[in-house]
């Protein structure tokens, strides 16, 4: 995490571009990574509502993936998912380090 | 005019909370925070005290919120918030402000049970126009799960722990709800990240009635409750379908169950997937839960007697 | 010609936060600081001002909502007195480092236990490192024109710090005197349109207050507080000229007083001055070389100018009504700070006096003076610290 350096003209502790932590990407914390199977997903979008960092892209009502520079891999999405008929569309699995 | 709570439309609407925040994976109360700002949908400030969410939606050059948000301390977000609020009203008397805003305070149950009550009653007492959001994991997570008021009977917490003498935390939850709506505020309510419609739908009635409201929201936090990363929700349904965290609200004095579980579940049911029990169910400590489960169906029968079954249960 | 008024210091203050109408004050109840907020809220109540009145529960939450004001967008008063100074202690530390020009009149009154309303400068000295800037009044007078150039110095786009305007509790708080009022047009130009920063309440672009800050920034956090500080000197100067055209009343970063021929020399805050000042003309009368310098400006200090204007002394007694115990007491210390690095050094005694309202009388500064004359003559050794007024 870069940080600035504070002096006299800017020693104040207040942060004036709203949402920027958009910049610190919380992906790398992640050891498993949801996967998305759409042939089971009705997109009730719990998964989207339920997601503590913002990560499931929902496009037109539709869950389209994941953004995976923030999921930090909790699996709430996998484990709530309701899928169609019994199958689940969100499964964790372990993520592939490069 | 209010925002539609259907999901296909809420999932249009801006998020006011960035990502790229430092809560933890599975966090309850970044869902919580989420939930409340996409009901709300008037221009709003926000003020949260030293805690969890605060550390981690504001660091160094970075923020997470999208709107005006202040930390001042630990003990007094209550009254900090009503310092702001204060100043609109004055700057709107003097025609230097324009627009609507409202008010909305995220604190943690150490905030709000504990440290912050004094600030947190004299905002209440004042009438300030607030949404008070106590987000309650249940002890101070913050500095590593130390007991606080809202802790339960018998959790095991880093200065509660189960040993071979004491079984965790010897005292019963203060009932902050009730403590607040002795205030005599036109709103008070209890809800559950896991009852989300009902939820929002107490964040939308709240924000429509001017003056000081308090809504306790239940927030899991697997690394303090010694559970899974990915249970917040399931264990926030199970709270409430224990009636451990009944969902009601107190609008001008008169108390109503927002929702009645269709099953009432044992209370072991809430408390067996989380580690902070575990010792509760050696054959020693199993007096805690009988204890706990006895209070419980108390509280809950009480409810009812006094009339306040759900008028409407809210299916999710 | 000028119109002379015979009030108390509360009244005089009360006044002149009458006269700039904040934003917002917020304010507790605490002895001797009650009277005056009583009479703003009789303003408030009178429609004198229109200024949002908030009557919190504690000091704490006084200092709390003032920061969440200031924060706001608008110009913010508080007052407050002793053990009421004391709670607001960590809130200090957060107006001052979130850069918040809150002014704060410090009715001066001692700490507990035991338990006293009376004046000392305990609670205002236990602040000195909070960041806030310190002025102090000898009398209402000095306290009002304080006020009002305090909004200035706080709101000065370069410094954007709190102010607190410090008067000795019940001895100027309570007791009449005559002072002289600006007119209500005056002031109010004087003190200006408030320009806010930041403000948390323009909606339009969302700031966040009150950052975790970790190690890689505090240090410069701090140091950067420190400069600006250090710029405080300037400004008060500027400020203090700018009053001087409006009121003719002219003020320093200190006052001296028959300074500058003295051989001997008494350094004393506040009201307690007053007394050294006819004493010091008594003993004039009777060819003693004596002078007094009394500090305004307390933080940040001013040790140049202050040493400066001490160095030629032979004998300082530096009145303290506070103490450190086991330690010198707070002015002193800054006294010798301010004339260490000189190679000619005054001979330094320090005497406290006045705790918890004691009073301080002509006998006392008499005792201080013969024991500085006996100094000067080399006809005594004596501790460097001592009590004086004790009972025996």
């Amino acid at each position: 995490m870069k940080t600035k350096l504070i002096n006299q003209s800017n020693c104040r502790p207040v942060i004036t571009e709203p949402g920027n932590s958009a910049l610190l990407k919380t992906g790398t914390w992640r050891t498993l990574e949801p996967v998305l199977n759409k042939e089971h997903c009705i997109n009730c979008l719990l998964c989207w509502l339920y997601c503590p960092d913002m990560s499931v892209i929902v496009r037109d009502g539709k869950v389209e993936g994941f953004d995976m520079d923030y999921c930090k891999g909790c699996g709430i999405c996998a484990l709530e998912c309701h899928g169609k008929k019994g199958e689940k569309a969100i499964l964790m699995r372990k993520e592939e380090k490069e | 005019m209010t925002t539609s709570l259907k999901l296909k439309d809420l999932s249009k609407k801006e998020m006011l909370l960035a990502p790229g925040h430092r809560m933890c994976q599975g966090c309850g109360a970044a869902i919580v925070v989420k939930m409340v700002l996409l009901a709300i949908d008037k221009p709003v400030v926000a003020c949260s005290p030293t805690g969890c969410l605060e550390v981690t939606t504001c660091i160094s050059d970075y923020t997470a919120w999208k709107i005006p948000w202040i930390h001042s301390a630990f003990e007094n977000a209550a009254a900090t918030m009503a310092g702001v609020e204060t100043m609109y009203r004055a700057l709107k008397k003097r025609g230097k402000i324009s627009q609507d805003i409202s008010f909305v305070v995220f604190a943690g149950d150490g905030g709000t049970y504990d440290i912050g009550l004094q600030s947190l009653s004299g905002a209440m007492e004042r009438g300030h126009d607030m949404l008070y959001i106590c987000y309650d994991n249940g002890a101070y997570m913050n500095t590593g799960t130390q007991r606080s008021g809202a802790t339960p009977f018998g959790a095991s917490t880093t200065t509660s722990p189960a040993g071979s003498s004491v079984p965790g935390k010897m005292q019963h939850r203060k009932d902050i709800t009730r403590i607040m709506a002795a205030h005599n505020i036109p709103y008070v309510a209890q809800a559950s990240p896991s009852h989300h419609l009902d939820l929002m739908r107490k964040i939308q009635k709240a924000m429509s009635i001017s003056g000081p409201k308090f809504i306790n929201i239940l927030s899991p936090c697997h690394r303090g409750w010694r559970s899974k990363s990915d249970d917040a929700i399931a264990l926030s349904r199970l709270a409430v379908n224990t009636c451990y965290w009944p969902l009601f609200e107190m609008d001008n004095g008169k108390t109503q169950l927002t929702h009645t579980p269709k099953e009432k579940l044992p209370l072991k049911d809430f408390l067996r997937p989380q580690g902070r029990f575990a010792h509760l169910f050696r054959p020693e400590n199993e007096w805690i839960i009988e204890q706990s489960q006895t209070q419980i169906d108390a509280d809950w029968n009480a409810m009812i007697g006094a009339g306040a079954g759900a008028s409407g249960v809210i299916e999710e | 010609m000028k119109k002379m008024t015979a009030v108390t210091g509360n009244e005089a203050l009360a006044e002149a936060l009458r006269q700039i109408n904040p934003d917002v004050c917020a304010a507790y109840p605490i002895t001797p600081q009650t009277d005056m907020m009583q009479r703003f809220s009789d303003f408030v109540a009178d429609g004198l001002v229109d200024t949002e009145l908030m009557l919190v529960e504690s000091e704490h939450s006084a200092m709390s909502a003032c920061i969440g004001a200031s924060a706001g967008g608008g110009r913010v008063a508080t007052a407050t007195s002793g053990p009421g100074l004391a709670l607001m202690w960590e809130m200090l530390y957060v107006a001052s480092g979130m850069r918040c020009p809150i002014v704060m009149p410090v009715i001066n009154r001692a700490l507990s236990a035991p338990l006293n309303i009376h004046c000392d400068h305990s609670d205002a000295m236990g602040a000195r490192d909070s960041g806030w800037i310190q002025l102090w009044s000898e009398n209402a007078q000095e306290a009002y024109d304080n006020l009002i150039m305090a909004f200035r110095i706080a709101e000065h786009a370069d410094i954007r710090l709190p102010v607190m305007v410090c008067m000795d509790g019940f001895i100027i708080s309570h007791s009449l005197g005559v002072m002289e009022f600006l007119a209500d047009d005056v002031v109010r130009k004087f003190v200006g349109d408030f320009t806010p920063q930041d403000a948390l309440l323009d909606i339009g672009r969302p700031v966040s207050y009150g950052p975790l800050i970790v190690t890689d920034q505090y240090h410069e956090y701090k140091k950067a507080q420190n400069d600006i500080m250090s710029s405080v000197f300037d400004v008060a100067a500027d400020v203090a000229t700018a009053f001087e055209n409006i009121s003719g009343r002219h003020y320093g970063l200190f006052e001296t007083y028959k300074l500058e021929d003295a051989e001997i020399g008494i350094v004393v805050l506040n009201s307690a001055a007053g007394t050294c000042k006819d004493m010091i003309d008594e003993a004039r009368e009777d060819g003693v070389k004596i002078g007094l310098l009394k500090p305004r400006l307390f933080r940040p200090f001013p040790y140049g100018p202050i040493g400066d204007a001490l160095e030629h002394l032979k004998v300082i007694c530096v009145l303290d009504r506070s103490d450190s115990f086991g330690a010198f007491a707070p002015l002193f210390s800054e006294i010798a700070a301010s004339l260490y690095p000189r190679a000619n050094r005054p001979f330094l005694i320090n005497r406290i006096y006045g705790l918890g309202g004691r009073d301080f009388m002509p006998e006392h500064v008499a005792s201080v003076i013969n024991e500085m004359i006996e100094i000067t003559g080399h006809k005594t050794t004596v501790l460097p610290k001592k009590y004086i007024s004790l009972r025996q």
